[in-house]
């Protein structure tokens, strides 16, 4: 069994297909939607937890890549600047994953990395530009 | 036996003052009592560290060759709108300004990277920032543009002139809508999905000071890293807010209006701050000494977050349309524990005001005060307080013939 997580983009052509119901279907990989939206351009994009055998997980990718869907070389990181950061604990809510831990007697905040999916909701709205994503 | 301001700095000069932060003070109040506790402690020191958008400076630039005016003139910095509507080389720019070509909320919610508070940061920080001006030439000032570069070590004066901040608490904000929306909060998700809040709480300055008994105009205070003062009551000073039997009001009260030299502080306690969906702002950091003068100031100081009130309130309906309805009142305990229940739902917390900074703030001031460097003042005149009548009021809007 294998896990993983994804980032999807779709072409505005394929905002209206069922793929991510076809990767259930016939597949039979499970699916945890973390995050999707559709641009006002119409291109979709979705990140995505898959789980189930490793070879399922390899065709179903290999499905998506087919059907048009691009899968973004995977975001490795989400890092946390020390020296910007203030702590003020205002990402923590806003975090779909909630990968962020709060010491809640200090009220210091520390990214969980395993946790975090790299979907940039934070890197979007952190007041101070403290968090910045790392491309792979 | 009381003491007096005069007696505290008398100490703070031979090196035997004795001062704990507002978070420390709550222990020594528990284990020794109140009485032993103001005996044995002569200050205590609070912080906060929170978007503060009615801040901002006021520079002088110095006179060209040959003389341009400003005043009545326009002027941008590194193309944020600045204020000119004063003598030749005077400019004051506000927190909140933006350039003025720039998106706002054009392309929903905009991101408002780069505003007054920006400017406030960079200028602080050393930087070289672009100053550009068109006046009308006079007679005695015949320039008509200005296209340079200024650095905060030629100004003659910069000076960090804020006219309401450090509010004494504030309004917990949640989203009843079933749309995510971007305010001065913060971003609300929809269906009560998140709730912020914005005080230091037990170490907020004027939560520890309830009655403006020891804090009040020419305080001298922890300002933006240096230091400043209290030089009146904020803007929408609000003494008259309604109070629980500890004295502490269960919504925004006081505020101050301070002002300090901008050449001593540091951009590390001003930062330059975006709102997505709202605006620029700037974060201040202020620090207050309460010196503990008699028993009644020790207990008030002594407060904790899970005594400290405050009212949640919506963001979708209610806050814009000037509806002033709760939804409930939660202290700061349950706001720091990370989620409160509101209308039986369990709903995740975030604040916009750093606990971890305004304790560090809090920790600077006692350095400073320990090591002589820091001397209390005495208070030249009182905020208005709860029985002054004086309130916050709304805009009374009357036709215009």
């Amino acid at each position: 069994m294998g896990k993983r997580t994804l980032v999807l983009k779709f072409p505005k052509k394929l905002v209206n297909q069922p793929i991510t119901y076809k990767l259930v279907k016939n597949y039979n990989l499970k699916l945890n939607i973390l995050q999707a939206k559709v641009t006002p351009e119409e291109e979709g994009s979705m990140v995505i937890g898959i789980e189930g055998p490793d070879k399922k997980i390899k065709e179903g990718i290999k499905y998506l890549k087919e059907t048009g869907v691009k899968i973004q070389p995977l975001i490795q990181d989400v890092e946390l600047d020390k020296d910007k950061c203030t702590h003020c604990t205002y990402c923590v809510t806003l975090c779909p994953t909630q990968a962020f831990i709060v010491d809640r007697k200090t009220m210091e905040v520390s990214l969980d990395k395993d946790k975090c999916i790299a979907c940039g909701i934070c890197v979007d709205v952190c007041p101070y530009n403290a968090i910045k994503l790392k491309l792979g | 036996m009381a003491k007096t301001i005069q007696q505290i700095n008398e100490k703070i000069k031979k090196g035997e003052v004795v001062v704990v932060n507002a978070e420390e003070i709550i222990d020594i109040v528990d284990k020794k009592g109140v009485k032993k506790a103001s005996q044995e402690i002569d200050v205590v020191t609070t912080g906060t560290f929170s978007p503060m958008c009615s801040s901002g400076a006021y520079i002088n630039i110095g006179t060209s060759k040959p003389k341009l005016k400003l005043g009545g003139g326009k002027a941008t910095i590194n193309n944020v709108s600045v204020y000119t509507g004063f003598a030749a080389a005077d400019i004051y720019i506000g927190a909140a300004a933006l350039p003025d070509e720039g998106p706002r909320n054009k392309f929903y919610p905009g991101d408002f990277t780069y505003g007054g508070g920006h400017v406030i940061e960079d200028l602080v920080s050393g930087k070289d920032l672009k100053l550009k001006a068109i006046a009308y030439g006079t007679d005695c000032y015949p320039r008509k543009e200005l296209d340079t570069l200024i650095n905060i070590k030629d100004l003659n004066e910069a000076v960090l002139f804020n006219l309401r901040n450090a509010s004494q608490n504030y309004n917990v904000a949640v989203n009843l809508s079933n749309r995510i929306i971007y305010t001065y909060m913060g971003e609300l998700k929809a269906n009560l999905g998140n709730a912020n809040y914005c005080t230091a709480g037990q170490l907020s300055p004027l939560l520890n000071d309830p009655l403006y008994k020891t804090i009040g105009i020419g305080t001298k205070i922890f300002l933006g890293g240096g230091e400043g003062y209290i030089t009146w009551h904020g803007t929408q000073h609000n003494p008259s807010s309604k109070r629980k039997n500890n004295d502490i009001p269960k919504d925004t009260a006081a505020t101050i209006s301070v002002i300090g030299n901008l050449k001593n502080m540091s951009a590390k306690w001003l930062r330059g701050t975006s709102m997505k969906g709202y605006g620029a702002t700037l974060t201040v950091g202020i620090g207050i000494p309460i010196p503990i003068l008699n028993e009644e100031i020790c207990r008030y100081t002594a407060i904790k977050d899970k005594e400290i009130y405050t009212t949640i309130r919506d963001y979708s309906q209610d806050y814009p349309n000037a509806v002033e309805k709760s939804l409930g009142e939660i202290n700061y305990e349950q706001l720091k524990s990370g989620k409160i229940t509101i209308k039986n739902k369990e709903v995740p917390t975030g604040s916009l005001s750093s606990y971890k900074k305004a304790k560090e703030i809090s920790n600077i001031l006692k350095d400073r005060i320990k090591n002589g460097d820091f001397l209390l003042t005495q208070p030249i005149a009182s905020l208005p307080g709860p029985n002054s009548g004086y309130k916050l009021k709304p805009l009374k809007e009357r036709e215009v013939k």
